[in-house]
């Protein structure tokens, strides 16, 4: 019996069914064959340019259009091996679609990801991987993560005939594909379903819930193998500079949502009543969407900034509201309220100033709530990558240094996704690990 | 509010525009909606001898573009297969009951003059205001010599033509096949033969596609395929050119303008090159017959606002436009602009260019951002970028000021043959 607190007990079968069926379904094939018409085929076409894996995406429009659905996947997944993925969870609205030329035109771009799902799916209901390896090469490289960065950079070395063996800390691959994204964009096992897609080209063998620091380190990785890929993900969250953290209903909303995508929805986590989710990214945005899907009857984020500042994107802010979340901005947290359970959070309103700095008011509110997730953010954690022969992996800025290659300061190192410099995507992830391992195919080869 | 009432080879209607003898008009049912809908005439499905023919399933073929239905359409059905006196009562009835609208029937027998003069005869004695003469469908009745097996033989036309003529006192419109070299040829036996006016174009000799499955081509019977009658909005240049042949060749020999026709614009334009009135078919098929409400009220608002109170104030007004090609000015010069505040950037115009034309735009970047201009140097206002560019406007040709005066082909020194004036 759950706690009466708790409402996710409330909902029934259906409506929980509900709470893990997709939000966006996919085209149909006639929607898909209109939409994919409206693309005017660009040269030099800005969507591209906006792809951070660089999709050839006129191409592979067109060859929807043509019904070459197959060639179409190929080319989409020849630059990004994640396709599927990044066609459900890319943020499109401010990468390829921003910079569709429809927008200018008419105010309505090509539904680009839409059809990228449309083209991913249809091989991966109907074909084997259209990918063959290259002979052989004996050498081994080891991945460290099974996230998109360290798929990215295996599946790119196996088919340069290279082995590559990935060492992931969780007891399934996929990393915050599998574990950190909202259940409603990735439905029926996708991330899952899309690893096994990947590993199946051959060459490739994960070994799981192996840590880094904890069951080997970086040094013996560079004893055993040819070369070596960091594809670390974020393992710490920040903390809230507000008394009262250890209140129980207080939680960090990556564990929140990692235990969603785990439980399923035979058996989903509960939620309280009231939660209030501070933060401003997409995590925030997951977490309170899926704690009102859940049953919560008031879900509130509060960011310390405005809407135009949020790192969720407007679609994604607008995407909580329609499903009834508020969303309210300028104001801190300053204190947690309870003992033992929270009982509310007590905000500060803030302001920019002049030059554009957070400053705080004095004035003060309180939202009552006996659920809070934090969602301020994580960051990475090197200890792990401490080596006793006193080599030193340089971190700047919190993340590891590399440079256009993704080469470390260690030769034969190499590191991209989330533990180093840039944007926080899963696109992103998949173009280091593939650039990466380009440059360790040519660094073997050398 | 300008007045669409015609007078066409001695036929009135209260409109130009005319169902086409074709799938839409073979039965009273059909005819009466048209009718109800606003349509101001119909030629009635072309009328055989008994027995009636027997039709194939499927019929119908067409031409997807880019996700459209209908960019082009094609059909292997043939002439009525009702039997002719059920046709007949029909007509009779209609023409009765609707006097006020044009009611023409086309016709189809062998290349025997008895045949025609009988079925004459019996059509003349319904009421109806016309016969049009098939001399047009290309597919079935061709291989049984009639149809487009005559409309490709002038002499054939010319006499079909005169023994009707001489055996009816209906005025006779001869309908055309475009499966010819020169339109001209027939229209000049039509006309020899003595018609009344010209229709076309009839349908193009045809394959819409292949079933890549089957191994047939479209549509298929059976397995097997057999080449149609091309229509729809892709055979509308085919049959401008051929009107406006004819209207040039021909002057004074009414033209009923078919072909393409789905909007009041289409039949704006057939009429600027000497059509009469004009028939529809496809778009009807595709749409049903509330089409015509636009065609008409479209019609007579552009004529408003150009200050044509009839159709005849601008019937053929572009048919004196409408040269050979030497005699087009060699000296025009006009050179593309790209309006960079419409401007997409999509790049067609500049690959289009520069792959298949004249280099003649830059692909600039400033500050990052795409900027496409024309090289007035290398610009030879060919306007292939306006017609690849997918935003009205955006590219214009702008007029540029003469090399020289006005110099045709037929003037100019690099023709062997010119025309050098007499000394």
């Amino acid at each position: 019996m759950k706690d009466m607190g708790e409402s996710a007990s409330y909902l029934d079968r259906t409506r929980l069914a509900s709470v893990f069926a997709e939000a966006h379904p996919p085209l149909d094939h006639h929607p898909a064959l209109v939409e994919a018409s409206r693309c005017y085929f660009c040269y030099d076409a800005p969507c591209v340019e906006a792809c951070p894996t660089a999709i050839n995406i006129p191409q592979f429009i067109r060859q929807i259009a043509s019904g070459n659905l197959r060639g179409s996947a190929h080319t989409i997944l020849a630059e990004n091996i994640l396709g599927g993925s990044c066609a459900r969870v890319c943020p499109t609205e401010v990468l390829c679609q921003q910079a569709c030329v429809r927008n200018a035109e008419e105010g309505r771009p090509i539904e680009i990801g839409a059809l990228q799902r449309h083209a991913t799916d249809w091989l991966m209901h109907h074909e084997p991987t259209p990918f063959t390896r290259a002979p052989t090469t004996g050498r081994r490289v080891a991945v460290v993560g099974a996230g998109p960065a360290g798929l990215a950079c295996a599946h790119r070395l196996a088919l340069h005939g290279h082995d590559a063996v990935i060492f992931d800390a969780k007891p399934k691959p996929g990393g915050l594909n599998e574990y950190g994204i909202a259940a409603y964009k990735l439905v029926d096992d996708f991330a899952q379903r899309e690893v096994d897609f990947i590993l199946s080209v051959g060459g490739v063998t994960i070994e799981h819930e192996k840590s880094l620091g904890s069951d080997f380190d970086l040094a013996s990785l560079r004893r055993t193998f040819d070369a070596v890929f960091l594809g670390l993900g974020l393992a710490g969250v920040r903390a809230l500079d507000a008394l009262g953290e250890t209140f129980a209903g207080v939680r960090d909303a990556v564990d929140f949502i990692a235990e969603l995508r785990q439980a399923g929805p035979d058996a989903p986590p509960t939620i309280g009543r009231r939660v209030v989710v501070i933060g401003g990214g997409n995590t925030a945005i997951d977490a309170a969407t899926q704690s009102r899907l859940l049953g919560a009857e008031e879900v509130t984020i509060v960011y310390r900034r405005g809407p135009e500042h949020m790192s969720a994107t407007g679609k994604e802010q607008r995407w909580a509201q329609v499903n009834g979340v508020v969303i309210r901005h300028w104001a801190t947290p300053t204190r947690l309220l309870g003992s033992p359970a929270v009982t509310g959070v007590e905000f500060e309103r803030t302001r920019a100033d002049d030059a554009g700095r957070l400053t705080v008011t004095g004035e003060r509110f309180v939202i009552e709530a006996d659920t809070v997730l934090k969602a301020i953010g994580q960051t990475f954690v090197p200890d792990p990558l401490r080596m006793p022969d006193g080599v030193a992996l340089v971190v700047e800025e919190g993340r590891i240094r590399v440079d256009a290659d993704r080469l470390t300061s260690i030769a034969g190192v190499y590191a991209g996704g989330d533990c180093v410099a840039g944007e926080d995507l899963t696109v992103r992830a998949v173009q280091d690990g593939k650039l990466a391992a380009e440059a360790i195919h040519r660094y073997l080869a050398g | 509010m300008a007045d669409l009432a015609t007078t066409f080879a001695g036929i009135r209607s209260s409109n130009p525009f005319w169902l086409a003898s074709a799938p839409p008009t073979d039965k009273a049912y059909n005819v009466v909606r048209a009718f109800e809908a606003g349509w101001g005439g119909v030629v009635w499905k072309t009328l055989g001898e008994d027995p009636p023919i027997v039709n194939t399933c499927s019929r119908y073929g067409a031409v997807r573009y880019k996700g459209s239905p209908f960019a082009g359409f094609n059909n292997i059905e043939l002439i009525t297969d009702r039997p002719l006196d059920v046709n007949l009562a029909e007509i009779r009835q209609v023409k009765r009951d609707r006097p006020d609208r044009a009611l023409v029937v086309s016709l189809m027998v062998p290349c025997v003059e008895q045949s025609w003069k009988q079925i004459l005869t019996q059509v003349e004695d319904t009421g109806c205001d016309g016969v049009e003469l098939n001399f047009g469908c290309p597919h079935g009745m061709s291989e049984r010599n009639m149809g487009s097996a005559v409309g490709q033989v002038p002499e054939y036309v010319e006499m079909v033509t005169n023994w009707c003529k001489q055996h009816s006192r209906l005025p006779v419109i001869v309908k055309l096949t475009p499966n010819i070299t020169n339109i001209l040829a027939p229209a000049e036996a039509a006309k020899r033969g003595g018609a009344d006016a010209v229709s076309l174009i009839n349908t193009l000799q045809s394959i819409t596609g292949v079933d890549l499955d089957l191994m047939a081509p479209e549509p298929v019977v059976d397995g097997k395929g057999t080449h149609g009658g091309y229509c729809g909005p892709a055979v509308k240049p085919v049959a401008l050119h051929m009107v406006a042949d004819i209207a040039r060749g021909l002057p004074g020999l009414p033209i009923s303008g078919i072909g393409g026709i789905g909007t009041w614009r289409d039949a704006a334009e057939f009429i600027a090159l000497g059509a009469g009135t004009v028939q529809v078919c496809s778009a009807a098929m595709h749409y049903g017959f509330r089409i015509v409400s636009d065609m008409i009220d479209g019609l007579s608002n552009w004529m408003d606002v150009k200050g044509y109170r009839g159709i005849e104030d601008f019937r053929g007004r572009a048919t004196a436009n409408y040269v050979h090609w030497s005699d087009l000015n060699l000296n025009w010069k006009t050179i593309a602009r790209i309006d960079p505040g419409l401007c997409i950037r999509c790049g067609l115009c500049y690959i289009a260019c520069e792959d298949t034309s004249h280099q003649a735009i830059a692909a600039l970047r400033e500050d990052g951002r795409r900027r496409y201009e024309v090289i007035d140097a290398e610009c030879v206002g060919c306007n292939l970028c306006l017609h690849v560019c997918p935003v009205d406007g955006c590219i214009t040709m702008e007029p540029q000021p003469m090399s020289g005066p006005k110099i045709t082909w037929n003037e100019h020194p690099n023709n062997p043959l010119r025309q050098v004036a007499a000394e």
